[in-house]
């Protein structure tokens, strides 16, 4: 049985710990594509005669909530938890306690994973690993006939997406003679056929040089302006991020940080702790800062570096001309 | 030590329909304990040409001299250039396969025929020189991060004791930390004398680390120069898929917008400097 209760409510419930949270559905969340409550996941490890030998605590207690039509980044550390939670979104993996819903559905119960992986599709890392067929259309035809679209529909759904990635021209090239970029773009494409809410994507860009970065990650905003979907983005390349409309970073399985890219960007000392990068622009005027000259925090374009450096000028010149 | 690279052609598959042109007329030296970095996009040619410093793959034109001596010669030792010249793949963890890191360090010189003293001397020496830590030595491969995996293979590679050492994109996929790591891995490499040749897709990480740039673009080598004077074609480059660091776009903006900045910065101290120069 599924409660249905008012969003206000939903808090005084979440403490009230006699009432099990994995039944709650909440009504007014309707437009959240993804939600993970007190989300935990361990991994398990055996010995040969199988005794636990260790358990290790991929995902800590995570409490996240995307809105749909939203462009997420989820930034980390190798081993911090981004790919395992990742996997919770397409019910690849079951969480150890807590629970996970999509658009709606809990990932815990087992009729829901097809409908699941129809909303959330996932892209990884290697477009090698991903590729199957020798012709790019039937590339991207392959997801859409195995969910049992129609023949004539499936023929309008890889036209759509390979134009929706820049890809229809190489329609028919064979997808293991492109470049990394247009792999990963065909890729985007055999997942926008199927037609999900949302898209979360693994580290897409790692292995592309930076043109094939520039053009997966123009693709992505591009789905998520003009069709609406939500994109759910893993990376390791901050300038990635500097557009998205929330960012979540990970550490050792938990939630540390999360915010506007510009909130999160403005604690470059705290990022570092983390292990992390922040973008060149705002590693520079983090660093001018530091040398005393006057500048604000969380700068991310050049645009905002060059207003700053110019008030600052400006403020000499005047001191100058005294 | 040297290499010379003397016009070499690679053509694939030749005289079937697939037929490509990989490499054309490349020629270039590389001297002992020059830190390279060599970049191109997906398919420029960048990892057939590695594969030919070490006799992976045979030039269908032209000639390679290690240390003076034409490596396609007849009765030339091609196994020993191999473990001369150590390349380190992509995703070089993919390849470890031991039940204990030690043992999978020890499998390059024990098939190099080294006595198993020796091997493990080795073992020891590249283990230190990768940065990892003692305890870690006797546990499974599989149980480390991403970036120590990565270490434990250059290791692996480096108990070879390489003159030098080739790394195709030895950072892809790892987190910053990871990255730099490796980086200063190879910065302490570069004290031995061992020369380096680094495969990237990241300008900035190229930018910051290297002496020289060598640039692919569809078989041909179109720039061998230092980092800035090869950073200085930021357009050429973009036109070829490539790019300048960030930190130099911000550059040429700020001297666009009337700051008398130094345009040829590429790395952020470089930049850093220049500005406080001129306010």
């Amino acid at each position: 049985m599924i409660n249905h209760i008012k969003c206000d409510k939903l808090k005084e419930i979440v403490v009230n710990e006699e009432i099990s949270y994995t039944l709650i559905r909440n009504e007014e969340n309707n437009l959240n594509i993804v939600k993970a409550e007190n989300l935990t996941f361990e991994y398990i490890r055996r010995d040969e005669e199988g005794n636990v030998e260790s358990i290790n605590k991929a995902i800590d207690n995570v409490n996240i909530d995307i809105k749909e039509g939203d462009f997420v980044a989820v930034l980390g550390h190798n081993g911090s938890g981004k790919s395992t939670f990742a996997k919770h979104l397409n019910a690849l993996v079951s969480p150890t306690e807590g629970s996970v819903w999509v658009d709606r559905m809990n990932t815990l119960e087992h009729e829901n994973t097809l409908r699941i992986r129809q909303t959330a599709g996932m892209v990884f890392q290697n477009p090698d690993n991903q590729i199957i067929c020798t012709l790019v259309d039937e590339e991207v035809g392959f997801g859409p006939e195995n969910i049992g679209v129609p023949e004539d529909e499936i023929w309008e759904r890889v036209e759509k997406s390979l134009k929706a990635v820049g890809m229809y021209d190489f329609r028919l090239a064979n997808p293991t003679k492109l470049s990394g970029g247009q792999k990963q773009r065909v890729a985007i494409a055999g997942i926008v056929a199927m037609k999900p809410k949302c898209i979360v994507l693994d580290e897409p860009t790692a292995m592309l040089d930076p043109n094939g970065r520039k053009e997966v990650i123009e693709v992505l905003h591009e789905l998520n302006k003009k069709e609406n979907v939500t994109i759910i983005l893993i990376t390791h390349y901050m300038e990635e991020v500097i557009d998205a409309d929330e960012v979540y970073v990970m550490n050792e399985g938990k939630l540390v940080m999360q915010g506007k890219p510009r909130d999160i960007f403005s604690q470059v000392e705290k990022l570092k702790e983390l292990r992390l990068d922040v973008p060149q622009v705002t590693e520079l005027a983090h660093e001018l800062r530091k040398e005393g000259l006057d500048i604000k925090e969380g700068i991310l374009t050049t645009k905002e570096l060059i207003t700053e450096l110019e008030r600052i000028r400006g403020l000499k010149n005047v001191n100058n001309s005294r | 030590m040297s290499i010379i690279v003397d016009k070499i052609n690679y053509i694939y598959e030749a005289g079937t329909s697939f037929e490509r042109h990989a490499l054309k007329d490349v020629s270039c030296v590389i001297e002992k304990g020059e830190f390279i970095g060599l970049i191109g996009h997906t398919g420029s040619g960048k990892s057939t040409f590695i594969q030919h410093l070490n006799g992976l793959n045979k030039a269908t034109s032209g000639h390679i001299y290690y240390d003076g001596q034409d490596i396609y010669e007849k009765g030339y030792n091609m196994k020993e250039l191999r473990s001369k010249v150590g390349l380190v793949f992509q995703y070089p963890e993919h390849q470890l396969f031991e039940s204990t890191i030690f043992k999978d360090v020890c499998f390059g010189p024990k098939n190099q025929g080294l006595s198993k003293q020796e091997c493990e001397l080795r073992a020891f020496e590249s283990l230190k020189l990768v940065g990892l830590d003692e305890k870690f030595y006797y546990n499974s491969p599989f149980d480390l991060s991403g970036g120590q995996k990565r270490r434990v293979a250059i290791a692996g590679v480096l108990a070879m004791k390489p003159e030098v050492l080739i790394l195709d994109e030895p950072t892809a996929g790892l987190d910053p930390k990871g990255r730099d790591e490796i980086f200063s891995v190879l910065e302490n490499l570069r004290k031995t004398g061992i020369t380096i040749i680094l495969v990237s897709h990241s300008m900035e990480d190229v930018a910051t680390h290297v002496d020289r740039i060598m640039v692919m673009n569809d078989g041909i080598l179109k720039y061998d120069d230092t980092p800035k004077n090869v950073f200085r074609h930021h357009k050429e480059l973009e036109e070829i898929g490539l790019a300048a660091p960030k930190v130099t776009y911000i550059m040429n903006d700020l001297k666009n917008a009337g700051f008398d900045v130094d345009t040829d910065a590429i790395t952020i101290e470089e930049a850093k400097k220049s500005i406080l120069e001129i306010l």
